[in-house]
Formats: structure tokens, C-alpha cells, sequence
């Protein structure tokens, strides 16, 4: 076997004993790695029903066969488990050392059940798992524990993913990081590990990764890496995704005070382009990537002086343009406390968001926020409503589960403004204006999604008409989601996308010079199909029903108010239609379920049972 | 006459390993950093450069071997290691101020960056996305600190 392990390695914590289940090629060529195989491990090893925050819940890591190679950007490892926030699956995915090391520690997946009985970290050196205690990290920062523990090993190569104070407390976004600032973001799987008293997981590995044809896998990386630096990947290269800033309020879609409004009137202040002028110190990369957009930033005076951390467009809408903030300084500082108390910034942005406009509108007063005034713009109530959050102290401990269930507590017309599906926070796209988007956002998985559903880029390449929500849009966002999920799959980063000309021809050839196992274009594509029906029927086991699928109402019912896309709403009969022909381009039932026929052709029959077909 | 070697500017590198990589697939065929002669060193959250053999003048890694395993090639410069003589007991690594020198730990013997000797370039050198990584003797490279120090100096009458 090239490339891959064929093991998985089973921890639990309740009695610390481990396993390794041994897969075998067939297994692999079906669900390859990342997300899918994650899932997988995560339908098969938690019960049905589970508490996501119980021991039951299973936590799923999955490498790749790239991991380890030298194929670009294929240092990812995907995590999943059942979701706090959504109650259905949480799939998130990382990168960088940690990723590549799960591999050379000879693993392709890493599955973690029960309960610790005190705050643990383990210990994998290759073969050898250790439970140790982790009482002295237990309220450490997320870079610090990575450090404590590096220190301790007193070996740098060994590589940590932890959860910072948010995940011990259980706030239900709380974050997986590795790598000082790579997370597994979203869907709260840090409260996962936090609910296990699981701090982190360190691995030391050193064996090295075989791949079938190493001459003409580096020949075609070489290729790849060059390719890297040209125009397709000019924007992650010099300003980062923050390059999105700009040219999303032209669209009029930047999410601005709780998408009240698609226009932020101080977008300059906030843009990418000023952020480098101003803020940036260096674009550095990721294990692996020739790409290299992860942009590090730095405050060098006022009151946010020495705050540092690395930007994204997610990060800065959700904590920045939504929260109505046009200090450059004060987004930083927000970014940065989310990532060192182990919080994602996107939830707890959206949440701070709804809960500025709470403030606004009377609805919370100044005495429900313990004596902060958080109007748009505060950026000083904001840091403090942060560290509130990650502590789950006064009005913290409302808003550290998520804006679905704050809102549910607060009621008075908040949900209305509740900007979440399935109760994961919005990603930074008001859909109003973006309609192929609407679509992908509702039906997502595990919430509303950039990164799972790339609906978003027919509508901002131009390649559809964004304003209009047809049945058409059906299978277009079928087919976005089967691009991604590959992506997410083979666990190639997203911003090389462009430099393929044909990214299911070529990602068969990269996997099969990597791995020996033949795989075609045709193939893939099922595993793409394969994956995303396997998350969706996670879903059907824990009670999804068609209502699931919808959109927020402030984008049914509030038109947005002005700049380019001026008067949009979503209309709920368009969307509707719009969703009714996702599930027939799915080849789902009118209620969309998924047919048994449809989990046969798909390999997926040993399903059928649990999901009532 | 100075020898080359591989030199890394720290404002390119963006510790992405590909240097390790490539090193370690073209000397033993799979993919490990512990079986890199060149290797990155990241101190987060900005500070990367990837370290290989400098060639020094007088080695001190060929000095300090008991069992004179290690010579310098005089054309070269590369540090040439006798795989029969070598018994992996570490000396040069502790002599060696850059941390320059692997010892593998499947052979128990020690590895040297040669420049890639078999090869028509040096292969992380090829593989490095970011041009961070080049050949050059001590000489160019002081003229390169140099002519930047200058222009930034005189940046306006360089300009004009």
C-alpha cells in the first residue's frame, strides 16, 4: 500500500485503552480521505441520538493519501463529529504539520471516544499512545498549550491540536487549533474536545510517506507549485481572502451590522488593501503550500498596540463589517482573542453581531450586558463581550451557545434577525444579493457554507444571473457542492483550484501516481456524490426533516436597502422552487430524503436501514 | 576560489518544507523531513529559513571526526562522507554550527547536503515556489546584501 496507512487508530479515553482497525484499498479508493472519510468513521462510531457533548459523540480525525507527499497544498486533515451547535454532522477541516503528521505517526484516521475522568492530553510517538495529564495546560491559551506541550516533549517536531479556555468552558462554536492558527473552525468540535476534558492531542511521527511514482508525482507537484504563482492565485498571494472586502461591497452582499445592510460605508478602512499598507508583516504558508496566503498582521501603536495574529475575510466580516467596526486595530485584537481563547471567529462574530443589534433595538440593555453599551462599531465592548464568551461569565453565557439559541431564550422578534441555518452562524455573503448562494446556504450540510457550498462563485464570477432564483440553480449548486466536497476530500486546499484545467482528470492522476490505485475522473466524481449523500444521511439519522432546510427571515422578508443590490430579497416561494429541484438534480425524494436506489448506485446500501429506506 | 552552497533568504521563505521534501524524495525515493538534509526552521509566527551546508572553509565537522570519515572535495567544496568508515557517533553534528548534518536513522550514518552531485541542479533549490532558495558563493552573497543595503540607503537617487 503507497501513500496510506490502511490504519485507523481508535482512543478511548473513558478506560485509555487504544486499537487499530486495519482498512483495507477498497475501503480507501471509496472514501479516500478528509471529510469523507471522516464522516464516515464518524456515522459508523457514533450511535444514533448521541449527545453531541457526551462521550458517546465520536471524534473523527482523517488524513489523505497527499498528506506527507509532496503534492501542493495536500497538508489537510479533515475532523468530524456530531455537531453542538447543529445537532447534525460537524465537518471541519485544517492544515499544515499537524496533518502531515498523522500520516508519518502511520495513521490515516485517528477516531476518539468516552470521557477522560480528569484534563488529558495524549501523547502519540508513532506507535506508542500515552495518556498524560494535562492539569497544568487546563486553562491555557490554544498557542500556549502548543508551546507548553513542545516544550515539555522538548522536540519541535512534534505537532498539537488543542482547544483553548472556550472549549474547556463548552462554547458551542469553540475551535480546534493547530499550528499556531490553523482551526478547524466551525460547528464547535472544540467543544467536542472539551467535553471529553480532552486538551489536546501531540504527535511525534517519523515515518516517511512511499508514493507509487515518485518521479512523475514530483514532476506534475513541480508543475503544480509553478503554476501557483501565477494570476490564478494573485489574490490569496498578495492581499489574501481579505482581497474579498472591496469587491463584495461593490456587490453590495458585505455583510454589514448583522446584514442589516450589503454596503459598509468605511469598506476602505477595513479592506484588504489597507490592511496591507498598514498592518501586514509577512504572507507565510502552510506545510506544503506554494501558494502561501496566510497573512500575518501586527498593530504597531494605540491602544491594540502588539495584537497579532493572521486575517482572513471570514474572520474580518463576521468580527468586522458585521459588528460595524471600521477600526482596523480593534478587528485585529477581536481576531486575535477568538483565536488564542480557541473560539470561531465566524460564529462568534455573527452572534456578537445579533447581539449589537439586540442593544440597537432595546431589546437587551446596558444592565444585560453587565454594564457594556455594545452598539455597532464598539470595538472595546466587543473584545470584552469576547473574553466574556470564552469564560461563559454574564451575558457570556447566553451568548456562547450560538445565535439560534440565544435568540430562542431572548425571543422578542430577535430571530428574526438570527442570522444562522441549522443554528451554524452565516458565512460573509448576504445571499439577497447572491441567489445561487441561497440556495447552497440552505441545503448545506452542516450549515450555511462558503467552504462546502461554492454556489457563491457562479453568482460573484458572474457566471449565472445573481439576482435571479430559478430551478436551473438546482443543479448548479449540486454540482458546487460536489467540487468542494472532492476538494475536501482528496483534502487539496481550495485556493489552488484555479490552476487546474480539469481538476477531477488531474486530481485522478495525482492520486493514482500517489497511492497505485486506479482511479478515473468518473470515478472521483462519485466520490464527491458519495460524500456528500453520506453526510446527508448522518443527518436524516439525527431527525433531519425538510424545514431544516431554509433561510434566515431577515433575508426573506428585508430588502437590502441600498448600493448594487438595492431592494433583493429572497423570496420563499422562490426558494422553494429553487430547493425542490436541488433534491431532483440530487436524485432525492420531494422531501428530500435520500432513496434507496440512490445509496445502491452510490455504494452506501449498508445505510439504508438506519435512514428508514 | 569560494565554494557555493545553498543560501535562503528569509524574506521569501515562507516555511512551506518543500525544501525538505524534495530533498528527501530525491536522495531516498519517500517523503520524510527526517531524511532531509536541508531543513526549515519556523519560528512562528513570522521567522523562516531553511538551513543546509554551508561548505565552510576548515570544517569543523571534518575536524572532529574520530575515524576520518568525513573530507572536504577540493573542487567543490562538498563535504564528502564514507559511508564504511562512519559510525554514526555524532561528532560533526555536534561540531557543526548551522545544524547542517543529518544522521539517518535507519543507516546510522551521517548525510551532508552535496549540492545534489547526481543531479543537473540542486533539487530544493528547483521545488522552492518562492525563489527563496539559490546557489552562491559567500562573495555573491555579500554582493547582494550589499546592493540592497545601498539602495535602500539612496533609495531616491536610486529611483530617479
Amino acid at each position: 500500500m503507497f501513500a496510506y496507512t490502511g490504519r485507523i487508530l481508535h482512543v478511548e479515553l473513558t478506560n485509555q485503552t487504544t486499537r487499530i482497525q486495519r482498512v483495507d484499498e477498497d475501503f480507501l479508493k471509496k472514501y479516500v480521505g478528509g471529510v469523507s472519510l471522516a464522516a464516515r468513521l464518524a456515522y459508523d462510531n457514533t450511535p444514533k441520538g448521541a449527545g453531541p457533548l457526551g462521550p458517546e459523540n465520536a471524534l473523527c480525525f482523517a488524513t489523505s493519501a497527499f498528506g506527507g507527499t509532496i503534492v501542493p497544498v495536500g497538508n489537510k486533515y479533515g475532523v468530524a463529529a456530531k455537531s453542538p451547535l447543529t445537532g447534525f454532522l460537524g465537518d471541519c477541516l485544517s492544515t499544515s504539520y499537524f496533518a502531515a503528521v498523522i500520516k508519518r505517526a502511520g495513521y490515516d484516521g485517528i477516531v476518539i471516544k468516552g470521557k477522560a475522568e480528569k484534563p488529558t492530553y495524549i501523547f502519540i510517538d508513532d506507535d506508542v499512545v500515552q495518556f498524560k495529564d494535562a492539569a497544568h495546560l487546563w486553562g491555557m491559551e490554544t498557542f500556549q498549550t502548543e508551546e507548553a506541550i513542545r516544550g515539555e516533549m522538548g522536540d519541535e517536531l512534534v505537532r498539537s491540536c488543542t482547544i483553548g479556555p472556550a472549549g474547556e468552558k463548552l462554547v458551542l462554536f469553540a475551535n480546534i487549533t493547530n499550528d499556531r492558527g490553523r482551526q478547524a473552525g466551525r460547528c464547535g468540535l472544540g467543544a467536542v474536545m472539551g467535553s471529553k476534558l480532552l486538551k489536546a492531542i501531540a504527535i511525534r511521527g517519523s515515518n516517511p510517506v512511499q508514493v507509487a511514482d515518485p518521479d512523475r508525482l514530483c514532476a506534475m507537484a513541480l508543475e503544480l507549485g509553478q503554476s501557483a504563482q501565477g494570476t490564478k492565485t494573485e489574490k490569496y498571494r498578495t492581499l489574501g481572502t481579505v482581497a474579498n472586502v472591496l469587491s463584495l461591497n461593490r456587490m453590495g452582499v458585505l455583510p454589514t451590522r448583522n446584514f442589516q445592510e450589503g454596503v459598509f460605508e468605511a469598506a476602505e478602512k477595513v479592506s484588504g488593501e489597507y490592511m496591507h499598507e498598514h498592518y501586514t508583516d509577512k504572507a507565510v504558508a502552510c506545510a506544503g503550500c506554494p501558494i502561501a496566503c496566510e497573512q500575518v498582521v501586527s498593530v504597531k501603536d494605540g491602544m491594540y498596540k502588539g495584537a497579532r495574529t493572521s486575517v482572513d475575510y471570514e474572520s474580518l466580516f463576521a468580527l468586522g463589517t458585521s459588528c460595524g467596526l471600521d477600526y482596523f486595530p480593534g478587528i485585529i485584537k477581536a481576531i486575535e482573542l477568538c483565536d488564542r481563547l480557541g473560539m470561531d471567529t465566524m460564529s462568534c462574530g455573527v452572534t456578537i453581531s445579533w447581539a449589537m443589534e439586540c442593544f440597537e433595538r432595546g431589546i437587551l440593555t446596558k444592565e444585560d450586558f453587565d454594564g457594556l453599551e455594545p452598539y455597532f462599531g464598539n470595538h472595546q465592548a466587543e473584545a470584552a463581550l469576547i473574553e466574556k464568551i470564552s469564560r461563559r461569565e454574564g451575558i457570556g453565557d447566553l451568548l456562547a451557545q450560538g445565535v439560534k439559541r440565544a435568540s430562542e431564550k431572548v425571543g422578542q422578534g430577535s430571530e428574526h434577525f438570527a442570522m444562522h441555518v441549522k443554528g451554524l452562524e452565516f458565512a460573509g455573503y448576504d445571499v439577497r444579493g447572491l441567489q445561487t448562494f441561497a440556495l447552497g446556504a440552505a441545503v448545506g450540510t452542516r450549515g450555511p457554507c462558503h467552504n462546502r457550498s461554492l454556489a457563491y462563485e457562479a453568482d460573484t464570477h458572474g457566471e449565472v444571473d445573481r439576482f435571479s432564483a430559478g430551478p436551473e440553480k438546482g443543479k448548479i449548486a449540486k454540482e458546487k457542492e460536489e467540487f468542494a466536497a472532492l476538494l475536501d476530500t482528496l483534502m487539496l486546499c481550495k485556493f489552488i483550484r484555479g490552476c487546474f484545467k480539469d481538476l477531477y482528470e488531474e486530481a485522478a492522476q495525482l492520486y493514482t501516481l500517489t497511492t497505485g490505485i486506479e482511479m478515473t475522473a468518473e470515478e472521483l466524481k462519485q466520490v464527491a456524490e458519495r460524500c456528500w449523500n453520506l453526510k446527508k444521511a448522518f443527518n436524516i439519522r439525527e431527525g433531519w426533516t425538510k424545514d431544516d432546510d431554509w433561510l434566515p427571515p431577515r433575508f426573506l422578508e428585508d430588502p437590502i436597502p441600498a448600493g448594487t443590490s438595492k431592494g433583493y430579497v429572497v423570496k420563499p416561494e422562490d426558494l422553494r422552487v429553487m430547493i425542490d429541484a436541488y433534491y431532483k438534480a440530487r436524485g432525492w425524494t420531494l422531501e428530500g430524503l435520500i432513496p434507496k436506489e440512490k445509496l445502491i448506485a452510490l455504494g452506501l446500501e449498508d445505510l439504508a436501514p438506519e435512514i428508514g429506506v | 576560489m569560494p565554494y557555493q552552497y545553498i543560501i535562503c533568504d528569509p524574506d521569501k521563505c515562507t516555511g512551506c518544507q518543500e525544501c525538505e521534501l524534495a530533498c528527501s524524495v530525491t536522495k531516498h525515493g519517500m517523503f520524510n523531513p527526517l531524511l532531509s538534509r536541508i531543513r526549515n526552521v519556523r519560528i512562528e509566527p513570522v521567522v523562516m529559513l531553511s538551513v543546509a551546508c554551508k561548505l565552510c572553509e576548515d570544517p569543523p565537522c571534518v575536524i572532529s571526526c574520530p575515524r576520518k570519515a568525513l573530507s572536504q572535495d577540493p573542487e567543490t567544496g562538498i563535504i564528502l562522507v564514507d559511508e564504511d568508515l562512519c559510525d554514526g557517533c555524532g561528532w560533526c553534528i555536534e561540531a557543526c554550527d548551522f545544524g547542517a548534518i543529518l544522521l539517518n536513522p535507519a543507516t546510522k550514518r551521517v548525510e551532508i547536503c552535496d549540492l545534489c552531485a547526481d543531479e543537473d541542479e540542486p533539487q530544493c533549490v528547483k521545488f522552492c515556489s518562492k525563489e527563496a532558495l539559490y546557489l552562491a558563493t559567500p562573495e555573491v552573497v555579500a554582493q547582494r546584501a550589499r546592493r540592497d543595503a545601498v539602495t535602500k540607503l539612496l533609495q531616491e537617487l536610486v529611483a530617479s
